[in-house]
């Protein structure tokens, strides 16, 4: 079974919010639930799948389908961090393939700012971690471990400070175009090298943004799909992974994304060539240049060179990557940047991104995702979008 | 030039799992220890009663404490000295995640020798970390 051609995304909102103090995650995911359902020209009423992660309020699904008055057949939550949004995208395709839903809903909000959570202070994932007594004591953050990958994939293909610059001025040459970015400047690879050294070999202008808000999609069948007034993006193939220290036997410089990624061009029939636009989850800097690999998108070893000057910057380079300015510089909601990086190649892929940045004729479009800390262990998920030939 | 660290970041207690008294006491004794498997007989990292190879028994032994620095990075904040964390290939031919310390952390690169000290945590307990040699 597959689902190539079962699924389409049909409705797609990201909060303008990034800073919420004043207003509850609770309320942040109504309020994208409304704004994904106004988008697609549904009522909630017509929502009978309903998918959240670990920054939703509550045990799984439970406080938010009750807080949301839904009515589902169907509920997931699934949590592999940040990348649990593709995930959500491509389990409703499946359910949705199965009968078991028809419109499902997919919801992500948080408040980090707010709240002071970020990156570089430790999560509290609850006890009984097994891993937390040869973890804890030895400071380890989202930060390091990323800082961690970084080291080794210079000391093995001399990757450079200058090269994962690149990554953090090409999303900031798409912020400038986004009114709601949180950090809208254009910026050198002087401004990058010069900020901060905070995780060796990762500067502050190699992190993401720190913000609240949130987004949310809704999937649904063709046929539905098919009888409303916006177009909708088809779901051609997914995969995802999960990958850790492996009994300490694993190479930090390769993402779940090798796993993940080839299973997804293979379920859609394309190949990383054929792709017109690419959300690439960009919690740092390295974390594109892995992914970019692991995808296919250059050889291992290769993706300082591939993102060097411009090289993912839209009307410039040979790769348009995250046109809405990506983590890095517009939006990192709940410190999981999944569900934007799917927002944005849905507006890519309807034509809708500002024309600034909108890669003319996109047809095809990758969705890559990563959550957890990929310095010790992370979920992986990729997804395949096209834009649909007619409505 | 940067200084030893552990005496100034506080190193937050491990928390305890039955299986891990052994290693622990190991600890608190000056004796590092790993596990390995005793069908496969490959050792693993970090420490669990069933191989994450192959599912089998493992057991403790003692390990060289010795082995290289495979990838590293410091921690830089303005509210707090600089703390060096980092994945250490163990002489077993593990990948185990750690703390260099007692160093210039500035002078620490890929391929260092490195050898286990241990260092107190917040209620006493003795965690393993590696300082250059």
């Amino acid at each position: 079974m597959t689902i190539k051609g079962k699924a389409c995304i049909v409705g797609a909102y990201e909060h303008p919010t990034r800073h919420a103090p004043g207003t509850s995650v609770a309320q942040l995911h109504a309020e994208v639930a409304r704004g994904a359902l106004e988008d697609a020209g549904l009522d909630i009423k017509d929502i009978d799948g309903y998918f959240c992660a670990g920054d939703a309020p509550g045990l799984g699904a439970l406080t938010m389908v009750d807080y949301l008055g839904l009515k589902v057949r169907h509920v997931d939550s699934t949590d592999t961090g940040g990348s649990a949004y593709l995930i959500h995208v491509s389990h409703a395709a499946q359910a949705i393939a199965a009968g078991k839903c028809d419109i499902a809903l997919v919801t992500l909000a948080g408040r980090p700012r707010s709240e002071g959570s970020s990156g570089a202070v430790p999560r509290n994932f609850g006890g009984n971690l097994p891993e937390s007594p040869f973890e804890a004591p030895y400071g380890l953050v989202t930060l390091n471990g990323y800082g961690m990958a970084a080291m080794r994939h210079m000391h093995l293909y001399g990757t450079t400070s200058e090269q994962l610059a690149w990554v953090k001025v090409a999303a900031s040459h798409h912020a400038q175009h986004n009114p709601h970015a949180m950090l809208r400047k254009v910026l050198s690879v002087d401004d990058v090298l010069s900020s901060p050294m905070v995780s060796d070999p990762l500067h502050r202008m190699d992190c993401c943004v720190v913000t609240d808000g949130g987004g949310a999609v809704i999937v649904t069948r063709p046929e539905i799909a098919r009888s409303l007034e916006r177009s909708g993006v088809d779901i051609l193939g997914a995969g995802e992974a999960v990958r850790g220290q492996q009994g300490g036997d694993f190479d930090i410089t390769t993402t779940a994304a090798a796993i993940s990624g080839p299973r997804a061009f293979a379920e859609a029939g394309v190949r990383p060539e054929d792709i017109d636009y690419a959300s690439i989850y960009d919690s740092f800097t390295i974390t594109v240049i892995l992914q970019l690999e692991d995808l296919g998108f250059c050889t291992k070893g290769e993706g300082g060179r591939f993102v060097a000057e411009g090289g993912l910057i839209s009307g410039v380079g040979k790769l348009p990557f995250n046109t809405d300015g990506g983590g890095l510089c517009n939006n990192h909601p709940a410190n999981r940047g999944g569900m934007t990086k799917i927002i944005e190649a849905v507006r890519q892929l309807r034509g809708e991104a500002h024309p600034a940045v909108q890669v003319p004729n996109c047809r095809l479009a990758v969705v890559q995702g990563t959550g957890g800390n990929i310095g010790a262990r992370h979920g992986s998920a990729t997804l395949i979008l096209s834009r649909r030939e007619s409505t | 030039m940067i200084g030893t660290n552990s005496s100034i970041r506080a190193i937050p207690a491990p928390e305890r799992h039955p299986e891990n008294v052994p290693f622990w006491e190991g600890s608190q004794a000056g004796r590092f220890m790993i596990r390995r498997c005793t069908a496969c007989r490959r050792s693993h990292w970090y420490p669990r009663p069933l191989c994450p190879f192959c599912l089998a028994e493992s057991h403790w032994e003692a390990a060289s404490g010795r082995g290289e620095v495979h990838t590293f990075s410091i921690i830089r904040r303005p509210d707090m000295q600089p703390y060096c964390i980092a994945y250490i290939r163990l002489d077993e031919d593990v990948l185990m995640l750690s703390n260099i310390v007692d160093c210039n952390l500035d002078a620490i690169r890929i391929g260092d020798r490195v050898q286990v000290v241990f260092k107190a945590a917040v209620d006493g307990t003795m965690v393993p970390m590696f300082t250059v040699i």
